[in-house]
């Protein structure tokens, strides 16, 4: 017996997306921490941990917008997975890279 | 059932085969700017010649570009959020101001890759010239496609051809405008704040 169309057709799976208060908010968060980073680095003090801390704060920051503006944190964990794959081969071949050339340097 | 309803189709997941497709793509482009970016990490403080990032990159003009970008971001979202609860009139504002904001950020390039070419750093001047014009502008060529895609969109919603049905036509490009977001926020903090 052949199977009904209706059995056949998958179903739509849907996440609800936050609300535009939300979307404010994350806006509100950007920003300051957008803020912190110009200020971190225009303050001779922050100078001997520049690196550390702007490169947090930027992932934080690319974090914040995947996961709110993007809806990864809400969406299926496929998507994540085609995002998140490509991304860290993309940082294994950046820190590779850098390691072949000498730009970061272990041990030494 | 309206035309976007029933032409959608789901692959086995449940999962719209659209944006499943678009968030390979934007894969894809991860390592293309990864590509790129590595290139840009690996040459930076080699050049023989100036000038130097030291020397020539603006951090304050750059920053209010950055938050140009930013703030483009929120009003994406905040289109998608209008056309998924049928408020055309506010979703046709949002998609514009993407645009103008898309717009400006490209202004801003524009005024600084002019200027440093007027101090002397060109794609053949050395290798920081070559890698930050070929990262940047690959950066503010996909912002030209974006600027593009929401003029598209906003035009569509103007004729009346864009309503809650197209619901995800409008998120797809919002993924792509996002997308060109975060590469910024890498840019901005490994080329301008880090710089050598």
């Amino acid at each position: 017996m052949q199977p009904s169309p209706a059995v056949d057709q998958p179903h739509p799976v849907e996440h609800p997306h936050p609300t535009a208060g939300t979307y404010i908010r994350v806006a509100v968060i950007l920003t300051v921490l957008t803020v912190i980073e110009i200020g971190v680095f225009y303050v001779p003090v922050f100078h001997p941990v520049l690196a550390p801390v702007l490169l947090s704060l930027s992932a934080v920051k690319f974090a914040i917008v995947v996961m709110f503006y993007m809806h990864l944190k809400m969406d299926s964990r496929f998507f994540t997975l085609l995002f998140g794959g490509p991304l860290l081969l993309a940082a294994a071949v950046m820190l590779g890279l850098m390691f072949l050339f000498g730009v970061l340097a272990l041990g030494h | 059932m309206s035309h976007a309803a029933a032409t959608t189709h789901y692959t086995s997941m449940g999962l719209d085969s659209r944006k499943m497709g678009f968030w390979a793509f934007i894969g894809s482009e991860c390592l293309l700017f990864g590509s790129l970016i590595s290139t840009y990490l690996v040459y930076q403080g080699r050049s023989v010649a100036g000038p130097t990032p030291s020397q020539i990159l603006n951090i304050p003009v750059t920053s209010i570009s950055t938050f140009d970008l930013l703030m483009s971001s929120l009003w994406m979202v905040l289109a998608l959020a209008a056309v998924q609860r049928g408020d055309m009139k506010w979703a046709k504002i949002w998609l514009l101001g993407v645009a103008i904001g898309g717009s400006i950020f490209l202004g801003f390039q524009v005024y600084e890759f002019s200027s440093f070419v007027r101090e002397g750093l060109t794609m053949q001047a050395n290798l920081f010239g070559c890698t930050f014009f070929i990262l940047t502008g690959t950066h503010g060529a996909h912002v030209t496609v974006g600027v593009l895609w929401m003029l598209t969109l906003w035009v569509r919603a103007m004729q009346g051809k864009l309503g809650p049905e197209h619901a995800m036509t409008v998120e797809i490009a919002g993924l792509y405008w996002h997308f060109v977001d975060v590469v910024w926020i890498v840019i901005f903090t490994l080329v301008y704040l880090l710089h050598k």
